[in-house]
């Protein structure tokens, strides 16, 4: 069962092409990871499966229907961006409109008691902590008990503990057989929640596979040593200095470490090892980028 | 509660809430009257009910043309405004709710204006004119609202509140609100007919006095209606939110 499809959409604003001709399918129980810097299209993606915009090119389906068709929006949930929220309402306010546009609304004493916001019910949301804002913005999604939730990066700007807690609902969501199609450009989070990961880059669908075999795909080893200089070497995707050491991420170690053996590079303490997520990531968009002057 | 309804409520509560927004569509209309109308025509019956139900037209006027010019475009710029379509409910519901709160406000904006007419002036009503005139104001916040809605749909807010005030001046002035039906100036006259306050206040003052509207005018407020309807649903179906390129 495909909750939302989209094919060969493509979305033009003026001059600026945001989205070229991408692909996505999210069936029910999955919950996918929509990665990529900002300004990659995620938002745009996300905007064209929820019916706030029409493509310019191609066909989006949101549970069987057209998004922008009221009725194939009952069971889906949105989050909006923290700093939308009408500041002059009280939370609970917020949450008794959205509730009055679905049929069978979760209780609101239930769903605040749930994201931790049951003290706050008569505060105005101008009055909320950031973390508050957004924790309740998240659990707007869940107001109208949908199948699949939609949640534009939903912990930007959350410290740590926060962060962790949102995630625990979400998982909740998922284990009960709910649908999340989630963007975020901290890769720790699509990595501690996807299972498949859609990475984007200007436009373009760079990658569509598991968190695992996207490591895979790219393969990048991160190679790290200490070394006074060293020269231009081929297939280093990115280079940075830490407390003395030189990180070199390549998607070929071994014949890095060849190459810096046969230029005489005078290093020690060399060390090799899988990357994060992130550091994969850097390695498929910047393909997406020019390519860098040699030195 | 329909949806209509639901939405009315919260926006009159987001208003209510900072009450100055209130106040603000209600100075203007209840200044003109006590520096213009009480020393001028205020012991004038006849004068006075003409001058005040031009009042009451001027202020239905800035209510509406604020209220839905910069009210709308405002709202476009706020992250909440594209979270509300994402819900299960088409933008009947919410324009219907948009134009139920508008209405309420509308008639809020009046009562200086009727109050001080009551209190320091001669302009005498019946019952009836009374009732009547508080059904014709529904009649001709139509134009407005249309008027507003158009402007808020197809500018950002920075614009919308230039344009809105741009536009209201000329319009209570070219109208004749500003003058006794009868006294106005010679190009007043001539423009009067054409403009969208003219229509509304003849009918203002048929509703409330034995005045006979110009036929005229009347027409024009019609195609004023169709064109500013036809303006308004095109820029609202071009709306996707505030664009940035």
């Amino acid at each position: 069962m495909i909750l939302a499809r989209a094919e060969q959409v493509s979305r033009r604003y003026g001059e600026v092409l945001a989205l070229d001709r991408v692909d996505l399918t999210v069936r029910a129980g999955e919950l996918v990871g929509l990665l990529g810097p900002n300004g990659a299209g995620k938002s745009t993606l996300i905007n064209l499966l929820v019916g706030l915009r029409r493509p310019t090119a191609g066909r989006v389906e949101l549970l069987g229907g057209d998004p922008r068709d009221p009725a194939s929006r009952r069971q889906l949930g949105v989050t909006p961006q923290e700093t939308g929220l009408p500041g002059t309402l009280r939370v609970g306010e917020v949450v008794d409109f959205v509730s009055a546009h679905f049929p069978d609304p979760v209780p609101r004493g239930e769903l605040l008691d749930r994201f931790g916001l049951a003290d706050q019910v008569r505060r105005q949301t101008g009055g909320l902590s950031g973390g508050q804002r957004r924790r309740l913005a998240v659990a707007l999604a869940f107001v109208g008990r949908p199948r699949l939730v939609v949640l534009d990066e939903p912990t930007t700007g959350l410290d740590v503990e926060a962060r962790h807690a949102l995630w625990d609902a979400i998982r909740g969501f998922h284990a009960d057989g709910g649908t999340v199609l989630l963007s975020s450009h901290y890769l720790e989070e699509v990595e501690a929640l996807a299972q498949r990961v859609m990475v984007i880059g200007q436009g373009r669908v760079l990658a569509d596979d598991s968190v695992a075999a996207i490591r895979g795909i790219v393969g990048v080893r991160r190679v790290s040593l200490v070394a006074d200089d060293l020269p231009a070497l081929p297939g280093v995707v990115a280079t940075e200095r830490v407390d003395g050491r030189v990180h070199l991420l390549t998607t070929d170690a071994d014949q890095l470490v060849r190459d810096l053996v046969t230029a005489g590079v005078a290093f020690r303490d060399l060390e090799v090892r899988p990357t994060s997520l992130e550091e994969a990531f850097l390695a498929i968009t910047a393909d997406a980028r020019p390519a860098p002057t040699p030195a | 509660m329909p949806l209509a309804l639901v939405h009315a409520r919260y926006q009159l509560l987001e208003i209510i809430r900072i009450p100055v927004a209130v106040v603000g569509s209600a100075f203007f209309p209840a200044a003109a009257m006590l520096f213009f109308v009480v020393p001028f025509a205020g012991d004038d019956p006849t004068g006075a009910t003409y001058a005040t139900a031009a009042m009451v037209t001027f202020a239905t006027m800035s209510a509406n043309i604020f209220q839905y010019g910069v009210g709308v475009a405002e709202d476009r710029d706020q992250p909440w405004n594209p979270y509300t379509r994402t819900l299960p409910a088409g933008p009947a519901p919410r324009l219907a709710g948009r134009i139920l709160a508008g209405l309420v406000l509308t008639y809020l904006s009046m009562v200086p204006v009727v109050v001080i007419a009551a209190v320091a002036t001669a302009a005498r009503v019946t019952v009836a004119q009374f009732l009547i005139g508080l059904a014709a104001v529904a009649v001709i916040s139509v134009p407005f609202t249309l008027l507003g809605l158009a402007i808020g749909y197809s500018l950002p807010s920075k614009a919308a509140i230039v344009v809105a005030q741009v536009l209201f001046f000329p319009l209570a002035f070219g109208g004749g609100l500003l003058s006794a039906p009868d006294q106005a100036p010679g190009f007043v006259r001539a423009v009067a007919p054409y403009l969208p306050t003219r229509g509304a206040v003849e009918l203002m003052w048929a509703a409330v006095t034995d005045w006979r509207p110009d036929p005229r005018a009347l027409v024009m407020l019609v195609v004023w209606v169709v064109a500013l309807a036809a303006v308004a649903g095109w820029a609202y179906r071009r709306d996707e939110g505030r664009r940035f390129r």
